[in-house]
């Protein structure tokens, strides 16, 4: 069926950026993870794996690595979450599995789930051994995913499993989305995403790369296909609304994050502002800093209380040496062909604050980072209910207000994790086969 | 300020800990740097016509993250010339005068070799001797060890050979290869023994390499059962102490072995009747040095107590310990889960509703504590039956697996994370009072100390043991039968 395995090895990068992003959290020793697999309690219901979106059975695995059965907890991880290892390194697990550990009652580390999850999971890539899932009988239905990342591949392989056959179509060259090409590399390389994808891929589907999908396009899918599933993300970063963002030195966290991942960008200039203060915005701070920057800072329009990001990363970030200014925007960028500096104009915020904070800060590079737009005009004309944008779906199937269009990950849930998409993808495959076989009983 | 000297059966020692006779006690040079240690005694690694031992020789269990939870070893007795041990027993007790050596013998069984071995290690200065009747492996197949162990007419017999030699105080080692040791016990008493020492290790197997399919501790691809010992079979010795020292006819001086590593372990079988306790797992797993907190904690705890002496409470709990029929079957405990102790992992639930009796409930959030709940428990009148009515674990994790969970936006929705704060009520379990029958499971299960605590509740009824319930049931029988309430 499926002829496009071997993305492992297209993976673009540099070594400089592999040696510069190393593990943020580095992977456990067999001895360590036994330890701390031993550490679990085995809660019953335990709390953490009803705070994964993907409900994977924490306690399962971890169990299964103590008693050194690394084929069973690997499978246990991909059965709850194809997407298992990126999910191991991607997921804020602070105020998801981990934060929700018993162990934080009990004046205690909450056992280290993420790492663990890693740990078998690269023992499953490690050994070699496939995919540890079959595709079910071909039931002779046909789904085309809109967006090959997090959100289409779970629901893509939900499908497989039962039977549906499943054609993604993304913009790019490589598929992942966002987990791809979005995530910190120090959290999860661009490789590692493409590995996984490799492994999935072993249920059979298939890619069509570099196909931009606009309202005929989808018209033509819709009537060749059984269902359409949307997992299109969020459209490009925001833009600032001031003049001269068009000129050189100005960019975006998302497309600078891209770019380093493949190895397109491996230094930055020496003074990097980075305007927002979400999860990406610190993201790409850091990158700043680990690509040469001497002098990083954040710019935000209201104080740390406010800011979208975790206090994990904000802690991280400030670790890093990125310096931020609170309660002030962007007024006027300045500079001829290049940006060179930027004028900040004080905003809301204690009125003790407003004037210190009025400056100008020379930069070399500005990187904007005030949240995605969304990018579902193809589906303007009443396709499928929208609001602000979003697509309305059933959060429990992932159905849209047509029944034949299905949608999950950030263009349905506003952006969030890719363990998020991978949940909305999951019950969306899940919605669809239940659909298809109610079809198929009323044909 | 309370004291570690003792008395045991005549031989007075610094402190109640000695190695027991093992690797740990092999030679001279050991058990002087054992002394130095702290040790109060030691018990030379068995004495007897030399051996040849294999290679390897330990395996062990692990439990959890802890190595070693039981040990297991198929080495024979020494394996030096008797004549190097006899110098280096008198070197010991040359410059070692106050501590005791006990030697440890297994010979062939023969009036004259008993009787030669014993006037040597005297000779030599031992404190006294033990007789080693409990090896389970190798010695035993050449009729020594627990082949005499095993046999009450043997331990007997050999015993009194020796009490004919013997100037120096004589210890039987039994072995716990026996389905009642009091028998083995009762002989060496009747042979004239001044002391019994018990227990020896355990006949086992432990482990069976998964890749090889070859057991340990592997031999050239082979292996044998093995003497099992190590924290694993405390409680297996704690009863065996147990049943020789309420036998009148059986007990004597005993000094504890099986699983000791601790002051507590120790306090524990000196409480069952033990003088002196023997050590030898823990001081081979972590050294000789574990003799120093023994001492120690077990000092604190007698200051804490009240006790001067290991005299003043060796003993006290063996009245505590009775046959089953003289319980009191109208006590009655019931669990409590102390919810602000409670971190949620329902480990209690679940093993109450596979494990017990199905008593504990999830529904503090809907309201379950002001329910009411009548019990079927023929100690409460309540009298209504109760088919549970609650949701089984199933129903639990069904209930769970649809839930629909998403990461957290902070600022936005961070509220509904419990960080810090304490354990949503939902997650704390609850107990049917009345479903309840005390069987502890849970507060053993749960990982959190105090959170689950075993309440008494009044039942209102004298005390009443199953012994006198039937003779109480036999009477009214009987006047039954006869019709005459003077009977």
């Amino acid at each position: 069926m499926s002829t496009s395995t071997g993305f492992f090895e297209k993976a673009p990068g540099s070594p400089e950026i592999a040696e510069r992003f190393a593990d943020l959290h580095p992977p456990l020793t067999p001895v360590a993870a036994m330890i701390e697999a031993n550490r679990c309690l085995y809660c019953f219901d335990a709390p953490c794996m009803a705070a994964c979106p993907t409900h994977i059975d924490v306690p399962k695995f971890i169990k299964k690595i103590a008693s050194d059965n690394l084929e069973g907890s690997a499978r246990t991880i991909l059965d709850a979450n194809i997407l298992g290892a990126s999910c191991s390194r991607a997921c804020p697990v602070e105020v998801l599995c981990e934060g929700s550990c018993v162990l934080n009652h009990h004046n205690s580390r909450p056992i280290e789930i993420g790492r663990l999850q890693r740990f078998a999971m690269d023992a499953l890539h490690a050994s070699g051994a496939p995919l540890p899932f079959e595709p079910g009988k071909d039931t002779g239905k046909r789904v085309a995913l809109i967006g090959a990342g997090p959100a289409s591949l779970a629901c893509a392989a939900e499908l497989r499993r039962r039977g549906i056959q499943a054609d993604l179509f993304d913009a790019r060259a490589l598929p992942g989305g966002l987990n791809t090409y979005g995530i910190a590399e120090y959290k999860l390389p661009l490789v590692e995403s493409l590995r996984e994808i490799d492994m999935l891929t072993q249920l059979g589907v298939d890619f069509h790369f570099n196909t931009v999908i606009d309202a005929r396009a989808l018209d033509d899918l819709e009537a060749r296909y059984d269902a359409v599933f949307l997992g299109v993300g969020l459209g490009a970063i925001r833009k600032l609304g001031i003049a001269g963002e068009e000129r050189a030195g100005v960019t975006n966290a998302l497309d600078m994050i891209a770019e380093y991942k493949s190895g397109t960008m491996t230094s930055v200039p020496a003074r990097v502002a980075v305007i927002g203060a979400g999860n990406t915005a610190i993201d790409a701070a850091i990158a700043a800093v680990r690509l040469g920057a001497t002098e990083v800072t954040m710019i935000y329009r209201r104080g740390p209380e406010s800011m979208s990001a975790f206090t994990f990363e904000y802690e991280h970030a400030k670790q890093e040496g990125v310096r931020f200014l609170w309660h002030v925007v962007p007024s006027e960028l300045i500079g001829e062909e290049s940006i060179t500096s930027l004028r900040l104009a004080p905003n809301l915020g204690p009125p003790a604050h407003r004037s210190e904070n009025a400056c100008e800060v020379a930069v070399d590079l500005l990187v904007l980072a005030i949240g995605q737009g969304t990018h579902t005009e193809f589906l303007d004309g009443g396709k499928v209910e929208l609001e602000r944008g979003r697509i309305v779906v059933s959060r429990a199937t992932g159905q849209t207000s047509n029944a034949k269009y299905f949608a999950g990950g950030d263009c349905a849930n506003g952006g969030r994790e890719v363990v998020d998409a991978v949940a909305d993808g999951k019950r969306a495959g899940i919605g669809i086969a239940n659909y298809l076989e109610v079809a198929h009983a009323n044909a | 300020m309370p004291t570690l000297e003792t008395t045991f059966a005549g031989i007075k020692c610094l402190n109640p800990f000695w190695l027991a006779s093992a690797p740990p006690t092999n030679c001279g040079e050991q058990i002087m740097r054992a002394f130095d240690a702290g040790w109060g005694g030691a018990v030379w690694k068995t004495i007897g016509a030399p051996v040849t031992n294999v290679s390897s020789r330990y395996s062990s269990i692990d439990w959890s993250n802890q190595r070693m939870m039981g040990f297991n070893n198929i080495e024979l007795i020494s394996d030096r010339p008797t004549e190097v041990n006899l110098r280096e027993i008198a070197e010991v007790k040359k410059r070692y005068p106050k501590h005791v050596v006990i030697a440890s013998l297994m010979v062939e069984s023969k009036r004259e070799t008993w009787h030669d071995i014993v006037q040597r290690v005297e000779d030599a200065g031992a404190d006294g001797l033990e007789l080693n009747f409990g090896c389970p492996h190798g010695m035993s197949e050449r009729g020594m060890g627990s082949a005499v162990g095993q046999v009450p007419e043997y331990c007997e017999e050999i015993t009194g050979w020796v009490k004919e030699k013997a100037r120096t105080p004589v210890v039987v080692k039994l072995t716990p290869n026996i389905s009642d040791i009091r028998m083995p016990a009762r002989a060496a008493k009747r042979g004239g023994a001044d002391a019994l020492s018990a227990i020896n290790t355990i006949n086992s197997i432990t482990s069976i390499d998964l890749e090889t399919l070859q057991p340990r501790p592997n031999v050239d691809g082979k292996s044998s059962h093995g003497g099992y010992c190590g924290p694993a079979v405390k409680p297996i010795a704690l009863n065996m102490v147990q049943q020789v020292m309420s036998d009148p006819l059986a007990a004597l001086p005993m000094s504890g072995i099986g699983g000791i590593g601790s002051w507590q372990d120790a306090a524990e079988f000196i409480l069952l009747g033990s003088g002196t306790v023997q050590v030898c797992t823990a001081a081979m797993h972590y050294g000789y040095r574990i003799v120093e907190d023994m001492s120690d904690g077990l000092l604190a705890w007698m200051r804490r107590k009240g006790y001067e002496t290991i005299d003043d409470f060796r003993g006290l709990s063996l009245p505590n310990v009775r046959e089953w029929k003289n319980l009191n079957l109208n006590f009655r405990v019931v669990a409590e889960i102390h919810a602000d102790k409670c971190i949620g992992c329902q480990l209690c639930y679940t093993a109450c509703w596979d494990g017990a009796h199905q008593c504990i409930h999830l529904d503090r959030a809907d309201g379950g504590m002001q329910t009411l709940v009548k019990g079927t428990d023929p100690r409460y009148e309540h009298g209504e039956p109760n088919p549970h009515g609650m949701p089984t674990p199933a129903m639990v994790l069904a209930k769970s697996a649809m839930v629909i969970t998403t990461t957290p936006i902070p600022k936005l929705d961070m509220s509904s994370v419990a960080s810090g704060e304490g354990t949503p009520l939902h997650r704390v379990p609850r107990v049917d009072e009345d479903e309840c029958v005390g069987c502890n499971l849970c507060s053993l299960v749960c990982p959190v100390p105090e959170c689950i605590t075993m309440e008494r509740r009044d039942t209102g009824l004298p005390p009443e043991t199953w012994e006198q319930r039937v003779a109480k049931r036999e009477a009214a029988e009987s006047v039954a039968a006869t019709g005459n309430p003077n009977l």
